[in-house]
């Protein structure tokens, strides 16, 4: 028998072993899985708990539910790979062999990296929302609080769902005008890349909306440290940034057995070079990658793990029959940004073509506004929770297709 | 597109001032890009400007960070060499696409 072995049992992990688990022959191949434990995340649903949109039970369930009976679902951290010998060392010492490996093991947010963020004013005064913790205990905070400086930080270019912080921006307006307290919140969006929006086309479709809800955004802000006892952000070039509240988008990063194996980029980030169309290990031709764990030049979201299982299932069938990997992934990314009030705005681009202003055409739902905010958007956004939970991870075909398409799009406007 | 007019060469560049060709960069072309910036080029400059035109070339995201830990400069020295933004900067006289995010 010969061995697959996938490591993470996040998004990407569990999409791709229940696609591969409908293909491969089972009289040639055991499947194994492992994550260090069993709860699944429904990720996009953080960013709606520190508003009280969404009940912290919503977004999760046990990870097993996801996973066929008779895969071999083992709860163990991995401490690294040994790729020569085809085997994965978990923390307790024991040794899993495999034939075929895929490395799904994400990104998640360090706020070690960053001096000061994570000392005493953590779940104070200073919150992340990426995780299920931050997003919870934000959500408590937000209760009470009566207002003032109220600043969302990126720190580093590279981050999970790059527009996140932009609708956590949006929300956060919304919320608080709800609340009758907006006059007496300043927002404050500070980013190390050159605005809150970069693309041309959406910059001039999308930039009014922050100007609209009274958001100041502090561009090339590339943070250093923060201080606690005075309360601020200190950049790299001495600019100083005070707040009253800071919501943090911390240093995202791979993997520590990423790094433990050596199988890292040089910028030490843990994430994993990657052939950006193939997905297969640049280093090693029996491991693949895929999700937020390469590091491809697309964005890490949900929506580009799922376009990289489609590609990824072809490859791997190519290369079990020794064929060669045709499947080319493009760099699709097709993600909903939440605007606020029960509105949003749909993006779908890849490696090639920018984000365009037209239509998505979306069979059964109906045609979405790209870069456009409407409500259809919004509720497209909602409907996605069903489809993640029920045909996403179960691995099931999506009526969207894996390559980006320029049907419905305006490329002159 | 607009055209960058440089010791008689024409460059594409976008609105931006960025090249649409990267191919087309060299040292001295680099040299009159960094003087609209207000920078005069040296050669660790030039090395900054190797490593990101390397990097962008294996299809590697670039962010302040790895050229932080390029062991060419660390954050402080970039910041130094190209004043501001310096990957926006560096990115521009390099002639490689403007560090974006996805929207």
């Amino acid at each position: 028998m010969k061995k697959l072995l996938i490591i993470g049992a996040g998004t990407a992990g569990t999409m791709i072993l229940n696609k591969l688990y409908k293909k491969l022959n089972k009289k040639e191949w055991e499947f194994t899985i492992i994550d260090k434990d069993d709860a699944h995340y429904y990720q996009p649903g953080f960013l709606f708990i520190p508003f009280g949109i969404y009940e912290p039970k919503e977004v999760i369930k046990p990870k097993k539910d996801f996973i066929p009976k008779d895969v071999e679902f083992i709860i163990n951290e991995v401490e690294e790979i040994e790729p020569i010998e085809n085997k994965v060392m978990l923390t307790n010492g024991t040794k899993v062999d495999y034939d075929l490996l895929i490395i799904a093991t994400g990104t998640i947010p360090i706020p070690e990296e960053t001096p000061g963020l994570m000392e005493e004013l953590w779940y104070k005064d200073i919150f992340d929302f990426y995780t299920y913790q931050g997003a919870t205990k934000l959500a408590k905070k937000l209760e009470t609080w009566e207002g003032g400086k109220f600043v969302i930080n990126i720190a580093e270019s590279i981050i999970k769902c790059p527009v996140a912080p932009l609708e956590f921006a949006f929300l956060a307006d919304a919320f608080f005008k709800e609340k009758g307290i907006r006059d007496k919140v300043e927002i404050i969006y500070s980013t190390p890349l050159s605005g809150a929006f970069t693309k041309p086309k959406a910059t001039a479709l999308l930039s009014n909306l922050l100007t609209e809800k009274n958001i100041k955004v502090i561009p090339d802000f590339y943070l250093e440290s923060v201080d606690n006892k005075e309360k601020k952000l200190v950049s790299y070039d001495g600019l100083e940034i005070p707040f009253d509240l800071l919501v943090s988008v911390p240093v995202n990063m791979g993997a520590e057995m990423v790094d433990n194996s050596n199988m890292g980029d040089e910028d030490d980030l843990n994430f994993i070079p990657t052939d950006k169309e193939t997905l297969q290990s640049k280093t090693h031709e029996n491991i693949f990658v895929i999700g937020d764990a390469t590091n491809v030049p697309t964005s890490k979201a949900g929506s580009v793990a799922h376009f990289e299982a489609e590609v990824l299932e072809e490859n791997i069938m190519s290369y079990v029959q020794g064929l060669p990997l045709e499947a080319k992934f493009d760099g699709h990314v097709n993600c909903f940004i939440e605007t606020g009030f029960g509105k949003a705005t749909l993006i779908d681009f890849n490696y090639d073509t920018e984000p365009l202003p037209g239509k998505f055409p979306f069979p059964v739902i109906g045609p979405m506004g790209l870069l456009k905010v409407t409500r259809m958007n919004h509720y497209g956004k909602l409907i996605f929770k069903w489809i993640y939970w029920h045909m996403l991870l179960t691995g099931k075909k999506l009526p969207v297709s894996t390559k980006m398409s320029m049907a419905g799009k305006q490329q002159s406007a | 597109m607009e055209r960058l007019s440089i010791n008689g060469l024409y460059v594409d560049v976008n609105d931006e001032g960025y090249f649409k060709f990267s191919d087309v960069w060299t040292k001295d072309i680099a040299k009159e890009v960094a003087k609209n910036e207000s920078i005069v080029l040296t050669d660790r400059h030039y090395e900054v400007l190797n490593f990101l035109r390397e990097k962008h070339h294996e299809g590697v995201p670039l962010s302040i960070r790895k050229v932080g830990k390029s062991g060419i400069v660390n954050i402080r020295e970039f910041y130094g060499l190209f004043p501001g933004g310096p990957l926006k900067v560096s990115s521009k006289i390099a002639g490689i696409p403007k560090p974006v995010s996805c929207v």
